[in-house]
């Protein structure tokens, strides 16, 4: 029953972890219908800036909200200039560019920081937190840090104008024009912000995954069979798809198929719900003329 | 007369390489009404997305004296040309009070953007009402005065509006027109209005275009239109 109770909590604390990704996949989605095959990447060259920062000895906090913004940045310089030219391209085309950001920042992360493994440590104290002992002090933290990420977009989406605005782009992009939206300029924030959160996945995978080019690769195909489940065109649909597939792959993995193959309990999730409800739990389905 | 607030001189536009306007001619006074007549697919609805650059457009498009061809969507609109779109445009999956925040995006005059608000919900009650409801629950003539609320919330000078009456119930549309006529009058807002139901209009417009094909075949004030044989028998059916 501890075991049990192990395996659900450290499920919880990596399913809050693909939440976050799967988020920043839906937002891309919801205004360009286009899934990002690069978040992972870009998630993971984030998090080698944050190691580089604290290894130059900036204080974790710091490195934290600065990879925040500067992934921010990037991601917005990336919608500028690599994305936008391929928006009126049919989708193939964004597919084929944002599988070659993927290599893009694999490559550079190796050649800048190296391909040996490298391990980044928690901000959390080695010792658990609250007494609580079905949990490792990081995986605590990193459920708490997903809770604050998922209030911060949650308050920022409903409650601002700008959050407001972002999602009247990407409903009506006619209709905002006329209201006077900058709708290029909502895509580019929208990829920012996308940027930025998975910034913070990476962030908090690394000290359990441990830093390497490769260290998304897994994650963001758990986070996207959380979106899928979860339904891709709901944002907090594909938030409970992440904790569901983080504590259904722990589960599987250790009690029904073995921790080498729980990968493919992704693949199964996805082809699963693709073949029996393909809106997902949460999703609306879409009827298309064609 | 008084200075016109948009001139269109020779307008051509484009759906992609097909011509839909040939080189249309036709004003709108500062605080004034201008119709747009015609029968369906004549270009009425293009005019207006031609001067909202929806869509590519060539000629003389004047707004206040400078010219808005080299101007995007948002711009036109940041100018103070607010559009009640064909189909009205709701954010359907919003609520009724955020479609009219959308409205007040542009604008940085916080306090009197709350007392818009009230005149708003003054001018059209149901939308007070149904402040919280998803804005695609309503029906037709609460999403007309929903898209009328959300354009004026951006306090324009140049109000463009694509058949307001379109499929309503007689009582609706006389009720729309009768804020139409009060938000001209008392605001002073323009009014560049595209209408199938020509008689109601003609009753409420200064100047009135009758569009066929893409060209202007008749234009002026509107008195002489409504006396005019060939739209009376056409548009106006006696």
């Amino acid at each position: 029953m501890v075991e049990f109770l192990h395996q659900l909590a450290s499920g919880l604390a990596l399913g809050g972890i693909y939440a976050i990704m799967a988020l920043a996949l839906v937002m891309i989605y919801q205004a360009t219908q286009l899934v990002n095959f690069a978040q992972g990447e870009m998630a993971m060259f984030s998090t080698y800036f944050a190691w580089y920062l604290i290894d130059s000895g900036e204080p974790y906090w710091f490195a934290f909200v600065a990879t925040a913004l500067a992934s921010f940045a990037g991601g917005l310089a990336i919608e500028r200039v690599v994305v936008r030219p391929f928006a009126r391209a049919p989708i193939l085309a964004s597919v084929i560019v944002f599988i070659g950001l993927s290599f893009i920042f694999n490559s550079l992360a190796g050649w800048l920081y190296g391909y040996s493994i490298q391990s980044f440590d928690s901000p959390f104290p080695s010792k658990p937190l609250l007494g609580n002992v079905y949990m490792s002090a990081h995986e605590s933290g990193a459920i708490l840090v997903t809770f604050v990420v998922l209030a911060l977009v949650y308050g920022f989406f409903r409650f601002t104008p700008l959050g407001l605005a972002l999602r009247a782009a990407a409903q009506n992009p006619v209709s905002s024009r006329l209201v006077g939206i900058r709708v290029g300029w909502m895509l580019a924030i929208g990829w920012g912000l996308a940027a930025a959160i998975g910034a913070v996945a990476g962030m908090m995978a690394a000290p359990i995954v441990y830093l390497d080019p490769n260290m998304m690769g897994g994650i963001l195909l758990y986070a996207f069979a959380g979106a899928v489940l979860g339904g891709i065109d709901n944002p907090w649909g594909a938030v409970v798809g992440g904790f569901v597939v983080g504590v259904m792959e722990n589960i599987v993995g250790a009690y029904v198929v073995g921790a080498e193959v729980k990968l493919s309990v992704a693949l199964v999730v996805i082809v699963g719900v693709l073949v029996i409800k393909p809106s997902g739990l949460f999703g609306r389905p879409i009827v298309a003329r064609v | 007369m008084s200075a016109p607030i948009l001139e269109a001189r020779g307008l051509k536009a484009y759906y992609g390489a097909v011509p839909a306007l040939h080189g249309v001619d036709f004003t709108v006074e500062e605080g004034g009404v201008t119709a747009l007549l015609g029968a369906n697919g004549a270009g009425k609805t293009t005019v207006l997305r031609a001067i909202s650059a929806m869509i590519r457009r060539e000629g003389e498009l004047e707004f206040r004296g400078a010219p808005l061809t080299a101007r995007t969507t948002e711009d036109v609109a940041r100018l103070g040309v607010a559009h009640v779109p064909d189909g009205r445009g709701t954010f359907t999956d919003l609520t009724v009070e955020e479609n009219l925040r959308l409205g007040a995006y542009t604008r940085k005059d916080r306090a009197n953007v709350k007392t818009d608000f009230e005149r708003m919900y003054a001018y059209f009650p149901r939308l007070g009402e149904r402040r919280r409801q998803q804005a695609g629950t309503l029906s037709g003539g609460e999403q007309q005065m929903l898209a009328i609320a959300r354009a004026l919330l951006l306090r324009p000078s140049l109000l463009l509006l694509d058949e307001p009456s379109f499929g309503l119930a007689p009582l609706i549309v006389a009720e729309i027109f009768r804020i139409l006529k009060e938000i001209n009058r008392a605001d002073r807002v323009s009014l560049l209005l595209v209408e199938q139901n020509a008689s109601l209009a003609l009753d409420l417009a200064d100047r009135a275009y009758l569009i066929e094909t893409g060209v202007v075949v008749v234009g002026g004030l509107a008195d002489a239109i409504r006396k005019d044989d060939s739209v009376r028998r056409a548009y106006l059916g006696y």
